[in-house]
């Protein structure tokens, strides 16, 4: 059994794939919900038949041939303490929903890497959701639909041919398909373009929040942009249209940012060192800073202000940085103030030794 | 922008709704739209999911046009209440979609503007539907066959679809 992913930092959306976007794109997700027939869907789940629908899901992967079913752990929620729970959910495999419970039956079977992880009794019985990093909408479509195909083989699905995979909300109803990016767009907010994208893509059937931060604020310029149409539509539809407004959305990032550094140069290099030399210095620093100072850096990187860190490290800092990673890596619970200085050490190590690897590739 | 219906107050909401593939959009202004009953999305924060998506079940504001399942309905595989469904907006299991179809479907055209599925179709519990789907195909071959007067090709497929409607029995 693989504990890695509850040990480490590490997940593999984190790996800034050249070539596809990642300076502005850090990772893609699909995910399909699909239900036992016969049985209710979660939120009426007795233990009884709770663990009868977390067996015979077991049953179809234990029997499944398919290499790519082969090097999975699965976890049920029972054997995990909280703050597992909360790593998983902070690696964005699980939702925050689905750890809040702890019962034998909830449970999460994900793969070494973490880029293929299916949540059992969550809010349908099965959600598989493959992430990849980058933009990679049609690999990660194609992860899901080959683990579904596989476990279909040994599982009777609820179907219905006019309106398609039966979910336990309606929204998710006919292809039960959420595919999603995690997009960075710290220049459509410094020229106050985000609020068109919201209002233009929410007319595309699709939909943008912020990933961190309460309600409408959006923190570290850190973007969701998803499909909201779950019928009516083929996945490829979904997913060809989701590439399409995520590429029109990387090209005007990548022009806004461009016209930043062309007619704001002095401005932006101060606003990125300030940014860099706060976390390199701080001995005590809110998630909330650190997320917003992160982004600075980020684009400071992406557009070369600052050199020698890599994306990949900056993409580990996303996760390292929040809450649980921090209690698990100091091996003890902590409380915020004590975490406040924990993030400061954390970051301040990762990027000095960036830097220092950095000019060693250098010389 | 002015409210298309006062045309007084600027219009600060605005609404796209699809119906069968046509896009509507429409810009009010609050206390217009507020009047018309359309579904303000209002973050402030006391807006969960639960009741945004009971608002879809018609709780929080009338439908009159769509044919309500009297709310005694109740699931026979699971149980459920219409009325239950509406409070939490989650369905008990598979058969509600049955069970309450009259009041499901406008739902779903609602929030995906189609009620219709075109996606994948899963090869076992889908046997019927892709069964049936082969069937289609073959017999507008068929017809092409018979209009390019290929008799012995017609006559091939004839027996194929024969064959698989024999299955479906």
């Amino acid at each position: 059994m693989s504990e890695d992913i509850l040990n480490n930092n590490y997940v593999y959306w984190m790996e800034a794939k050249e070539g596809s976007n990642s300076d502005i794109v850090i990772s893609s997700r699909v995910r399909l919900a699909r239900n036992l027939n016969n049985l209710p869907f979660p939120h009426l789940l007795n233990e009884e038949k709770g663990l009868h629908t977390i067996n015979t899901i077991k049953n179809a992967w234990e029997k499944s041939p398919r290499e790519n079913l082969k090097d999975m752990t699965l976890f049920t929620f029972n054997q995990l303490t909280n703050l597992d729970r909360q790593i998983l959910v902070e690696k964005h495999l699980i939702s925050p929903n689905h750890a809040a419970s702890n019962t034998a039956y909830n449970g999460l079977l994900v793969n070494e890497q973490g880029s293929l992880a299916i949540m059992i009794n969550e809010e349908d019985h099965l959600r598989i959701q493959c992430f990849l990093p980058g933009l990679q909408l049609s690999e990660a479509l194609n992860c899901a639909q080959t683990v579904d195909d596989a476990l279909e083989e040994n599982l009777r699905l609820a179907f219905d041919e006019n309106m398609g995979f039966l979910t336990s909300c309606p929204t998710n109803t006919g292809t039960g398909m959420r595919a999603s990016v995690m997009i960075h767009l710290p220049a459509f907010v410094i020229t106050g373009q985000i609020n068109y994208l919201y209002q233009n893509v929410s007319q595309l059937g699709m939909t943008v929040r912020g990933l961190y931060g309460e309600g409408t604020e959006a923190i570290g310029n850190m973007f969701q942009l998803s499909n909201q149409v779950t019928l009516g539509q083929t996945e490829e539809d979904i997913r060809s249209k989701l590439d399409s407004i995520a590429g029109q959305i990387v090209q005007q990032e990548r022009m806004l940012r461009e016209k930043l550094s062309n007619e704001m140069r002095y401005q932006l290099e101060d606003r990125i060192g300030r940014a860099y030399g706060i976390l390199t210095n701080a001995r005590v620093i809110t998630s909330n800073e650190a997320i917003t100072l992160l982004s600075d850096v980020r684009l400071g990187v992406d557009i070369g202000i600052l050199k020698g860190i890599n994306a990949f490290a900056l993409n580990e800092l996303l996760v390292a940085i929040r809450p649980a990673h921090l209690q698990k890596k100091a091996g003890r619970e902590m409380e915020s103030f004590e975490r406040d200085v924990k993030r400061a050490e954390v970051i301040k190590e990762k990027l000095l030794r960036e830097k220092r690897q950095g000019e060693d590739q250098d010389v | 922008m002015y409210c298309e219906e006062c045309n007084k107050k600027p219009a600060t909401v605005h609404l796209t709704q699809m119906f069968n593939g046509q896009k509507k959009e429409t810009h009010l202004c609050e206390s217009c739209a507020a009047k018309k009953g359309a579904v303000m999305l209002n973050f402030d924060g006391q807006f969960g999911i639960p009741s945004l998506l009971g608002s879809f079940f018609g709780s929080h504001y009338n439908v009159k046009n769509i044919n309500t399942t009297a709310e005694h309905v109740i699931c026979p595989n699971c149980g459920m209440k219409f009325i239950d469904i509406r409070q939490t907006g989650k369905l008990g299991c598979a058969e509600c979609y049955q069970a309450f179809n009259k009041d499901i479907e406008p739902i779903l055209r609602r929030i995906h503007g189609s009620s219709r599925h075109t996606g994948k179709i899963p090869a076992r519990g889908g046997e019927a539907v892709l069964l049936k789907k082969k069937i289609e195909a073959l017999k507008i071959q068929l017809h092409e066959a018979v209009v390019h007067e290929e008799y012995e090709k017609a006559a091939e497929i004839r027996d194929s679809i024969k064959d698989l409607e024999k299955q479906m029995e």
